[in-house]
């Protein structure tokens, strides 16, 4: 079994250029919708990049922003100024 | 001269961490840090230690500010819109009850632990991490007296919730969890809190729990839930670096890890039952089942983090497929008990309708209908005879856990299961292998267990008689038993019925 990695945001407009950004950025994501909040898996790795995320935006967005609008996640965290990575790699 | 370069967080964060400890020369480093060797830890080198989200200060300020503002424009509009009369049903007021007398108080405890291991571990990274989760789990509890102080204007049951925490018998399920963590040593509460319950656990928790807020209207709870959600993220990215960190440091530590993986994940299970009672008998809307939630948050995400600790030489939680087994359970064993109960707690109770039945068939297709289905059946038969059941006698409970003997044997759920330990001349019980090993374990720190029951047979519980303890338990005459005809069923049609009034009447 693959491992999972994961990242659960609110379901809001706030969360939605996150969430475009990532499905953009990882092509077999899936994700669960819950009332209030959404589920987005990867398998072994997820990757939310500062650049997809501010074209979706149209403004400046730094990653830690990410705090806002985060509900859980799993995986092995990475953050720097341009990308947010969640890996069960090694 | 050439401007200066903005720092990058990785950066920001070093200058944060690094240098700003120092080596202490007037006392001893062991008499300034004196609690974290006892456990028998080995750390070579503390530097190791990386946060990942690298937050420093002036950012974590600037975050919680902001959260706080949003939170509290919402509880206002709910206030001001009376948000109270918009949700889905009265029902749904118990699982805040439930909420406020249970968990709220262990958000307190979590603060008060973790401004300990902020104070105590010798490293800076993970005390500035500690202190941060420190001040959260105290925002944790105060959001959640605000947020929930609304509801008691007009529900029972929530007013004493402080009271109830420390003397009810259900109720010292939670607390004396935290209790155990906030009496060990720093690692294991490391371990205990910030691994096995924040990391491996507290979605189960948070995540189905507020959406089903969502589901059933309470916009005020969903945003608190979600708003202290942010900052578990943090919480478990701590849990996770915790137990990276002490495997990594030496190969000495593994055992003792274990151990405590293996301990807190069972008390984690049996807390958590409490949890899945709400999730499949008090949410008048269902998000999900207790099942599918274990399915996704501990059979798949648990999976996945264990598979990763494999290449220390950590295992899965001993007894993991027994809990997994037992999913199957739980919830509608528990909810049983508390439909039995609900005179002497401060819930109400019901019996689920048809609809809702139905419903746990489809998603217990291996139990429901087999062994709890007839149950319910013949309780909604004796109701409409006018013979609603009550059990009017006092409990046995499991010396670990503190919930009453209630599950049954691994293979067996026709059988309950008791297990039994002696220590100097004493006999003690337990309702699974897992209790009863954390117990044989560290048997002279149980034995000092306050457990509810015996303290009512001691005499140190009010009096001998039930309303006797009632009072001593700051219980209303009409916070808890049956659902149906209750004040709060009552105002509640009121409200439903009021549509033509007029508003300021
Ligand atoms: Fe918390
Ligand atoms: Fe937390
Ligand atoms: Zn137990």
């Amino acid at each position: 079994m693959a491992q999972i990695a994961s990242i659960t945001l609110y379901q809001n407009d706030e969360a939605r250029p996150v969430m475009e950004a990532i499905l953009q950025d990882n092509p077999t994501a899936r994700v669960l919708n819950m009332p209030g909040a959404v589920k987005i898996d990867v398998d072994d790795e997820l990757v939310i990049n500062r650049a997809t995320v501010e074209e979706k935006l149209g403004s400046e967005w730094d990653p830690q922003q990410i705090h806002m609008v985060l509900i859980s996640m799993a995986g092995n965290l990475d953050e720097d100024d341009d990308q947010i990575k969640l890996s069960w790699k090694h | 001269m050439a401007p200066t370069k903005k720092m990058g967080i990785k950066q920001k964060y070093a200058h944060l961490t690094r240098g700003l400890d120092w080596e202490t020369t007037y006392e001893k480093m062991d008499d300034v840090f004196p609690y974290d060797k006892f456990e028998g830890i080995k750390i070579t080198d503390w530097s190791k230690w990386e946060d990942p989200f690298r937050l420093t200060m002036d950012s974590y300020w600037k975050f919680q500010a902001e959260k706080e503002r949003k939170l509290y424009a919402v509880i206002d509009a709910f206030a001001q819109n009376n948000g109270q009369t918009n949700i889905s049903d009265a029902r749904y007021v118990n699982v805040l009850k439930l909420f406020l007398t249970g968990i709220s108080p262990e958000e307190y405890q979590a603060h008060r632990g973790f401004a300990f291991t902020g104070r105590h571990l010798r490293g800076v990274g993970p005390r500035v991490a500690c202190q941060q989760q420190s001040l959260d789990e105290l925002r944790h509890f105060q959001t959640q007296c605000h947020t929930i102080s609304h509801f008691n204007k007009f529900f029972n049951g929530l007013s004493e919730f402080r009271t109830m925490h420390d003397r009810v018998f259900y109720l010292s399920v939670p607390k004396s969890f935290f209790d155990d963590a906030r009496t060990a040593g720093p690692f294991e509460f490391m371990i205990a809190i910030g691994f096995a319950f924040e990391y491996v656990l507290t979605n189960l928790l948070f995540v189905p729990f507020m959406s089903g807020a969502a589901y059933n209207g309470d916009m005020s709870t969903v945003t608190f839930g979600f708003s202290a959600q942010s900052d578990e993220s943090r919480h478990m990215t701590l849990g996770i670096e915790v137990i990276k960190f002490l495997l990594e440091q030496h190969p000495d530590n593994l055992p003792i890890v274990q151990e405590w993986v293996d301990k807190w994940f069972w008390r984690g299970f049996r807390l958590l039952g409490l949890v899945s009672m709400m999730m499949d008998y008090m949410l008048p809307k269902k998000v999900m089942s207790w099942k599918e939630a274990w399915e996704i948050y501990f059979v798949e995400a648990g999976g996945s983090l264990f598979k990763d600790l494999e290449r220390y030489g950590l295992k899965m939680p001993k007894y993991h497929e027994q809990a997994t087994e037992a999913c199957e359970h739980i919830s509608h064993q528990l909810y049983g008990l508390l439909y039995q109960l609900s005179h002497v707690t401060g819930l109400h109770a019901w019996m689920p309708d048809d609809e809702h039945m139905d419903w746990l068939s489809e998603k217990y297709p291996n139990t429901f209908d087999k062994y709890y289905r007839p149950r319910f059946e013949l309780w909604k038969q004796q109701e409409a005879e006018g013979k609603r059941f009550y059990y009017n006698g006092l409990l046995q409970l499991c010396h670990t856990c503190q919930l009453p003997m209630t599950f049954t044997e691994p293979d067996d759920p026709t059988t309950t299961c008791f297990r039994e330990s002696e220590y100097e001349g004493q006999h003690y019980h337990f309702c699974s292998d897992g209790c009863k090993d954390i117990f044989d374990r560290e048997p002279e720190k149980y034995i000092s267990s306050w457990l509810p029951i015996q303290q009512i047979f001691q005499g140190n519980c009010g009096g001998p008689t039930i309303p006797d303890v009632l009072a001593y338990y700051m219980f209303g005459p009409n916070d808890g038993g049956e659902y149906v005809g209750s004040e709060d069923n009552k105002l509640w049609e009121s409200w439903k019925n009021a549509t033509t009034k007029e508003a300021a009447e």
